[in-house]
């Protein structure tokens, strides 16, 4: 058996980096959209907001090969807008890394929202209006205020995202398919379980082994930037 | 000299209305009346963080805020320098940051105070690289009355500035406020509940009651005082 960097198997290399880079990909790409939204549930009452609350935590209840599914036939060659992306731009989503990506960014979406959210309610909307009183307008306000006083929160948001991505299993097999090369952690530790013999399981404890590590990594990164947020806050 | 003029109404949901006139045109007018009367609440109606369900306020020849022909600056528009009771220092940033948040973003016809005299005045040279947690109740106050005026404002909001600072220390932040006024001569309102401050500083006291004026003292000579049946 051919072993690659840190004793793994270059395609089990392979599936961590791609895993990976998807999620925080996914996660970079769902930020705006997660702030946008986190900060509206927690500062804005709207019509709709009960439903728009519940619309966004079913990925978190509903089983991740629904979501995979529904993301197909909202994405796929011939779905909703799948089809319109095909023939509009040449596009296909579904069964390529973006859908690897994206499957990973639902998925993590409801945990960035609700963290965000309740960041912003920590922070106390009156800095924000001290902050329009001396000139600067909302969007202003909102980067140079809200912002980062609600950044470890927002932080913790990305990180935990980040971690569900990176697990992501049920909705990436059906929408990003397992094709070597393009295939995540967890599909990739599910393929060679199902192997028999002692070479895979070798295989898999490495893999597992690795997995754990790179959790520990990124939380480890969260706790570092807080902990650098919050000493500059008592330097 | 500048003319205020305020007429609004507002009702929240608790029940509590305010609905009040005054016009000023002296350089500190001083807005008294008991806690919950509304002083606070006027205070965020002029500076455009809270909506008025009708009225109008006019600064000079500026209309802030005029509900029968839909106007309605927002606050970065309004260039009023507004000192919360509890300062709301941003937490992040350092006290030099904080001073000059507001003069970053001043207009440019604006001719607002230095930052090295503003330091000086107001004796913050020692602060300006602490965070506002450091700081004691009479700097923090000292740091917010020197951002609101870093800002060139046209008029300064002051929500009762001595009543978080300890009693041994009012003497002295009431000797900064009073050589600011002096200094600038920014036209302020002043908000008190305590008649000794208001003799102290007030050229005009309008006086406040359960979201109603009830006497400005003295009245305008030759002016309407104001107050709508």
């Amino acid at each position: 058996m051919d072993m690659g960097f840190l004793g793994l198997a270059a395609e089990d290399w392979r599936a961590l980096a791609f895993s990976a880079g998807v999620s925080a990909v996914g996660v970079v790409g769902s930020l705006p959209f997660g702030l946008l939204l986190g900060w509206l549930l927690a500062r804005r009452t709207f019509p709709g907001k009960t439903l728009l609350e519940t619309l966004l935590n079913l990925p978190l209840v509903l089983p991740p090969v629904v979501t995979g599914y529904l993301l197909l036939v909202l994405l796929g060659r011939r779905g909703w807008l799948g089809a319109w992306l095909f023939d509009a731009f040449g596009m296909e989503v579904a069964f390529t890394w973006m859908a690897a990506a994206l499957a990973g960014a639902v998925m993590g979406f409801p945990l960035l929202v609700r963290a965000v959210r309740v960041a912003f309610q920590g922070v106390d909307p009156r800095f924000a209006q001290a902050a329009r009183s001396l000139g600067a307008g909302p969007l202003d306000a909102f980067l140079t205020v809200s912002l980062p006083l609600a950044r470890h929160g927002v932080i913790a948001g990305v990180v935990l995202a980040f971690a569900r991505g990176l697990g992501e299993f049920g909705a990436t097999l059906l929408f990003a398919g397992s094709q070597p090369g393009r295939r995540t952690l967890a599909v990739q530790l599910y393929i060679l379980h199902e192997q028999p013999g002692d070479a895979y399981e070798q295989r898999l404890w490495r893999l597992v082994t690795a997995a754990i590590v790179l959790s520990c990594v990124a939380l480890a990164a969260s706790e570092y930037l807080e902990r650098r947020g919050a000493r500059r806050d008592s330097a | 000299m500048i003319r205020l003029e305020f007429a609004c109404s507002l009702r929240y949901s608790s029940g509590f209305t305010l609905d009040a006139a005054f016009t000023t045109r002296t350089s500190v007018t001083v807005l008294s009346g008991a806690s919950g009367s509304g002083k606070t609440t006027i205070l965020s109606v002029l500076a455009g963080l809270r909506r008025p369900d009708r009225g109008r306020i006019r600064l000079d020849s500026t209309t802030l805020f005029d509900s029968d022909v839909g106007i309605n600056l927002p606050p970065e528009a309004r260039r009023i320098g507004y000192v919360f009771q509890d300062y709301l220092l941003f937490p992040h940033l350092n006290v030099r940051r904080n001073l000059l948040y507001g003069w970053h973003r001043r207009s440019a016809d604006a001719r607002p105070p230095s930052l090295e005299r503003v330091v000086e005045v107001l004796e913050l040279g020692d602060l300006l690289d602490r965070l506002p947690h450091a700081l004691s109740g009479g700097q923090r106050q000292r740091v917010a009355l020197g951002r609101a005026l870093l800002c060139g404002p046209r008029l300064l909001l002051l929500d009762e500035p001595l009543a978080s600072v300890d009693e041994l220390l009012r003497e002295r932040v009431l000797g900064y406020i009073e050589q600011v006024l002096h200094e600038w001569d920014i036209p302020t309102l002043y908000v008190t509940h305590n008649a000794g401050e208001a003799e102290r500083l007030a050229r005009q006291v309008v006086r406040v009651e359960v979201g109603r004026v009830i006497s400005i003292e003295p009245p305008i000579p030759g002016s309407d005082p104001g107050i709508k049946a």
